[in-house]
């Protein structure tokens, strides 16, 4: 498999350098589908130049990334080409090595139950085979590196892209059953963009199961487990806070850069719900819109933790959806983190019900973002109304593809418990619903 | 071209009241004069100047010096000449300079030479605290309000986020040896428009109002109905003689305008009083120590080029804005000065060119992004100077100060000094100060780019497609000169050429101000908050209600229902106690 693999890095490293070495770089980089306020490059470049002239970069509010990415570019900003690029490839190869080793373990749990005789006769065929999961990693690493829109943000030089790195590492950290570097990794994350906090609960769930502690809020051996993996998590957050103070002396990131992501004072249009309905509240309403937009990120973790408890990867799979729908500030490169899973659940494919109609809105939507950007803000014939309608059918289009996914899981788990081929109590064909 | 003084004879009658009233006033004081009692002397004078264009200046200056010294929280409770307005204004406020102007025009440059007394287009206030201010800030927006009240201008649209402090540019202009730039703040509103409403209170600070004197020819008809025309307030301390042992208080309002030639003048090259203001002179203002008229005949050295009548005998000379330049002088308060009716034809040619011009633009294209392009020429011949350029742009359009690019003559120019104060959302603007050398005979060009911002709807003035105006950007700099400047402050010198403190001989202080700028930002649908509202909240309650519904639900066989019959057969059937179909 590490043929195929290096190929595909191959043509992936490629694809990269051709663009960025190209006219359409600066085209791409301009592009507000591509970069937001929090994570556009030439925002970086402005913070480093206001470093240089004696100001502290959190002084205007130009500059929102966080005290460790100053650091990093401060060394690195002529190799930023190869940075981004070296950060898909780690991506890459993280979800590669993590959807192989998980692959494993349902396979071995898939035998398990087998020998264990839980499932029903009839539902056989909805019983995974080695040849059908072969290729998965492979895909899920393709998905991710050729997707246009991972190569639209790298080109970009959006710092999305170190994000998604940082939460593939994550990820691939539990799968290992790594505590230590999980908690890091995602603390990293979660210093970043606040919203990675939400991957706490999967991954520790995932951790509890690898290492066959019960989940069971009555045990000591399960608040004991959370309270380690809390601890080395808030730890390494407090750490990271306290060097980013020592780094610029002053506390102002914390409001440039978190106070920002939770009170969206900027208004820069993206392919999110936040900016034309703040644009266009009530004043007095603000405050109470800006909570519950920023609460119904966070309050889908509970019950999706309850009711996916047994299967923390797709709960990894659904906050990560959530968060990139949701989030104040989202970009394509946010959306592609999440697209990559989708390989792993093409066994879900018989009862996905509405595939067709979300492909087609999503690339349909793809295609009039620009077109319809170039008309308000260029040609004049158009006003925001048009950008904004594409937007609400975008995000539409995901809840949709997400929640279908999530049904298709539901439903196989349920077709596994109780039998592919359901009679009624008169003997015919049974129709399943959500009751 | 004729200039008409069509000076009637003094109306006996009103000038003897006014005399009495005078007295009368005087007499009126309550005590013997205390040895401390505030006096306070007014000059007046009109400076008539023919430019080049057919157009012709007058520059009015007014000025009141009081030897009051409010710096210690002294009390004055007896106004004499000094309005009592803006004397409780100073005394309230702690306040050490003040300057503000109202201008409805703009100044060019290149075709009318340089301004006595330079203003932007708009209103522009700056003003130095005393230092024994506690809260800078505070007293500002309370001064700005008290200032809103006296002009009747909108001040009050002044706040932190049209107000900067710069750190070089705007340096005392009286005595003083306070230069933390703390106590500074300065605003400029470019869309301030200028009327008979500001006119009118700005004419009753005058001791004589305008009743007597130069004021009389003050008329809003005529004089709003030309090119440019530029009221303004200036007050600040100064020494009260050579040795500067204490200091007065000196206010000067002044009043610049422009008459075209085309519509002003019926396009004849003929101007008289009457022509420009439709009033003529009858007498000085009596409570003035000196009330003169200087017309500048510097292209008329032979008599050749024009005629003025009635001719003067007096003649004076001074040296500004680097030019030597005679002015026939009309002293008003002389009686002889008023008699039979004269009339004054006047010619122009060259005058010096401006050693220093700028112009400023917006370039790019959509509501995106764009770049603000400042260009400052340098037209002497072999000299190199530095200014000092202030840039104040507003938080909605933001710019990239690692896109700032200076060149002068195709080369990269770096400036040598740069303060930049980056803006806050909703707080303050940007703040750009940069000192940059000049090459001799060249063109220096600032490029920086920025970004548009979307506002939120209640942010935009109900005319969003006008744009928004961007103040202009001021350079100032001392410019060498070519005739050696008077630095000696005497009182008898000429109002114009003593605003500017001169310290050195060979150079002069210039303040040039550039265009205003009117960008247009992006704009959302203003009609539609109530759909917006509805529509992206149908997007999340989309997203609630699937994720809610498989989170609670579970899967289960559909049983077809019973007809309606069987399930009212079935409700009594339960009611009976016996078991359903």
């Amino acid at each position: 498999m590490a043929a195929p693999l290096t190929l595909l890095l191959v043509v992936a490293v490629t694809v990269r350098a051709l663009l960025s070495s190209s006219a359409l770089q600066q085209l791409i980089a301009e592009r507000v589908e591509v970069v937001s306020p929090i994570s556009a490059w030439k925002r970086v470049i402005e913070g480093l130049a206001l470093l240089d002239l004696g100001v502290s970069p959190y002084s205007g509010d130009v500059f929102h990334e966080t005290p460790l990415i100053i650091y990093l570019f401060h060394f690195v900003v002529d190799y930023a080409e190869i940075t981004f690029i070296l950060a898909d490839v780690i991506a890459a190869v993280a979800l590669y090595i993590s959807v192989k080793d998980y692959n494993k373990q349902v396979f071995r749990k898939q035998k398990f139950a087998l020998e264990a005789d839980r499932y029903p006769m009839d539902c056989l065929e909805l019983i995974r085979s080695p040849k059908e999961m072969h290729y998965i990693p492979l895909k899920v690493a393709m998905f991710y590196l050729l997707n246009p829109f991972t190569v639209l943000s790298c080109v970009a030089k959006a710092t999305c892209g170190l994000n998604n790195a940082v939460l593939a590492l994550f990820i691939l950290a539990t799968i290992k059953g790594n505590m230590l570097l999980s908690a890091i990794f995602l603390c990293l994350a979660t210093y970043q963009s606040i919203y990675p906090l939400t991957l706490c609960v999967p991954a520790m769930l995932y951790l509890m199961q690898r290492q066959y502690i019960p989940v069971n809020p009555r045990r000591f051996g399960f608040w004991w487990f959370v309270a380690q993996y809390l601890f080395m998590y808030v730890g390494s957050l407090f750490v990271l806070v306290c060097l980013s103070f020592f780094l610029l002396g002053s506390w102002d990131f914390l409001s440039s850069v978190y106070g920002f992501i939770l009170s969206v004072p900027d208004l820069t249009p993206n392919i999110g719900l936040f900016w034309y309905f703040f644009a266009e509240m009530f004043e007095h309403f603000r405050l109470f819109f800006l909570c519950v937009f920023q609460i119904n990120v966070f309050f889908y973790t509970i019950p999706l933790s309850i009711k996916l408890k047994d299967h923390p990867v797709f709960l990894i799979f659904m906050q990560l959806a959530v968060i990139s729908i949701f989030k104040s500030y989202p970009t394509v490169g946010d959306l592609a983190l999440y697209l990559a899973f989708l390989p792993m659940w093409s066994h879900l494919h018989r009862f996905l019900r509405n595939l067709f109609l979300v492909s087609c809105v999503l690339l349909a939507c793809s295609a009039l973002f620009p077109v319809l950007w170039h008309l308000w803000i260029y040609a004049g014939s158009a006003n925001s109304n048009f950008y904004y309608a594409i937007t609400l059918l975008f995000n539409v289009a995901q809840i949709l593809l997400v929640s279908d996914y999530f049904y298709a899981f539901l439903r196989r788990e349920h077709h596994l418990t109780y039998g592919l081929y359901l009679k009624r109590t008169d003997g015919s064909e049974a129709t399943l619903v959500l009751k | 071209m004729w200039i008409g003084f069509s000076l009637l004879m003094p109306d006996c009658f009103s000038l003897s009241f006014l005399k009495d009233l005078h007295w009368c006033g005087v007499c009126m004081s309550v005590a013997p004069p205390h040895p401390h009692t505030n006096t306070d002397s007014f000059q007046e004078e009109l400076v008539v100047r023919p430019l080049h264009s057919g157009d012709i200046y007058a520059s009015f200056q007014f000025r009141t010096v009081w030897e009051a010294d409010f710096s210690r929280g002294n009390k004055v409770s007896h106004y004499q000449l000094f309005p009592k307005s803006l004397g409780q204004v100073i005394s309230k406020f702690s306040v050490r300079e003040l300057h503000i102007s109202f201008t409805q025009g703009y100044w060019r440059t290149m075709q009318w030479g340089q301004p006595f007394l330079p203003s932007p287009p708009g209103a522009e206030l700056w003003v130095w605290f005393q230092d024994s201010v506690t809260d800078v800030d505070g007293t500002w927006k309370e001064l700005t309000n008290v200032l809103s009240g006296i002009f009747c201008a909108s001040l009050n649209f002044i706040d932190s986020t049209n107000t900067v402090q710069p750190s070089a540019a705007f340096k005392p202009l009286g005595v003083g040896n306070v230069t933390d730039h703390r106590f500074l703040r300065y605003a400029t509103l470019p869309r301030e428009i200028v009327c008979t409403e500001n006119l009118t209170p700005w004419k009753k600070l005058l001791p004589c109002g305008s009743k007597a004197g130069l004021a009389v020819l003050l008329k809003s008809e005529k004089l709003f109905h030309s090119s440019f025309h530029s009221q303004a307030v200036h007050i600040r301390p100064i020494c009260q003689d050579q040795r500067c042992k204490s200091t007065s208080l000196e206010l000067r309002q002044t009043l610049n305008a422009v008459f075209d030639l085309h519509t002003s003048g019926q396009a004849k090259r003929e101007w008289s009083l009457f022509k420009m203001f439709s009033r003529t002179l009858t007498e000085a203002c009596p409570l003035a120590s000196s009330s003169k008229i200087y017309i500048d005949i510097t292209d008329n050295s032979q008599g050749e080029q024009f005629e003025l009548s009635p001719a003067s005998s007096l003649l004076s000379q001074a040296v500004v804005l680097g030019d030597r330049r005679t002015f026939s002088v009309y002293d008003l308060t002389d009686q002889a000065t008023f008699g039979s009716t004269r009339s004054l034809n006047l010619l122009i040619r060259d005058m010096l060119r401006p050693l220093l011009h700028a112009e400023r633009y917006v370039a790019g294209y959509g509501l995106q992004t764009g770049e603000i392009h400042t260009v400052m020429y340098n037209h002497h011949p072999y000299r190199s100077f530095p200014v000092l350029l202030l840039d104040s742009v507003p938080w909605y359009l933001r710019l990239y100060i690692h896109t700032l690019t200076v060149t002068s003559k195709g080369k990269e120019n770096k400036p040598s000094y740069i303060h930049y104060q980056p803006s806050k959302d909703r707080l303050r603007p940007h703040l750009l100060e940069m000192l940059v050398q000049l090459p001799p005979n060249s063109a220096t060009e600032v490029t920086v780019e920025f970004e548009r911002a979307l506002l939120k709807w209640t942010e935009y003035t109900p005319d969003p497609n006008h744009g928004f105006y961007v103040g202009s950007s001021v350079i100032s700099s001392l410019v060498p000169s070519t005739v050696a400047t008077n630095t000696s402050i005497t009182q008898e010198q000429p109002l114009f050429s003593s605003f500017f403190p001169c310290k050195e001989e060979l150079s002069y202080f210039v303040r040039v101000y550039t265009e205003p700028l009117l960008v247009n930002l992006p704009t959302p649908d203003f009609s539609m908050p109530y759909n917006v509202i509805c529509l992206t909240c149908t997007v999340v309650a989309v997203g609630y209600g699937s994720l809610y519904n498989l989170l609670t639900r579970s899967f289960q066989i559909e049983e077809p229902s019973p007809g309606l019959a069987k399930r009212i057969a079935n409700v009594i059937r339960r009611m009976r106690g016996v078991p359903p179909l």
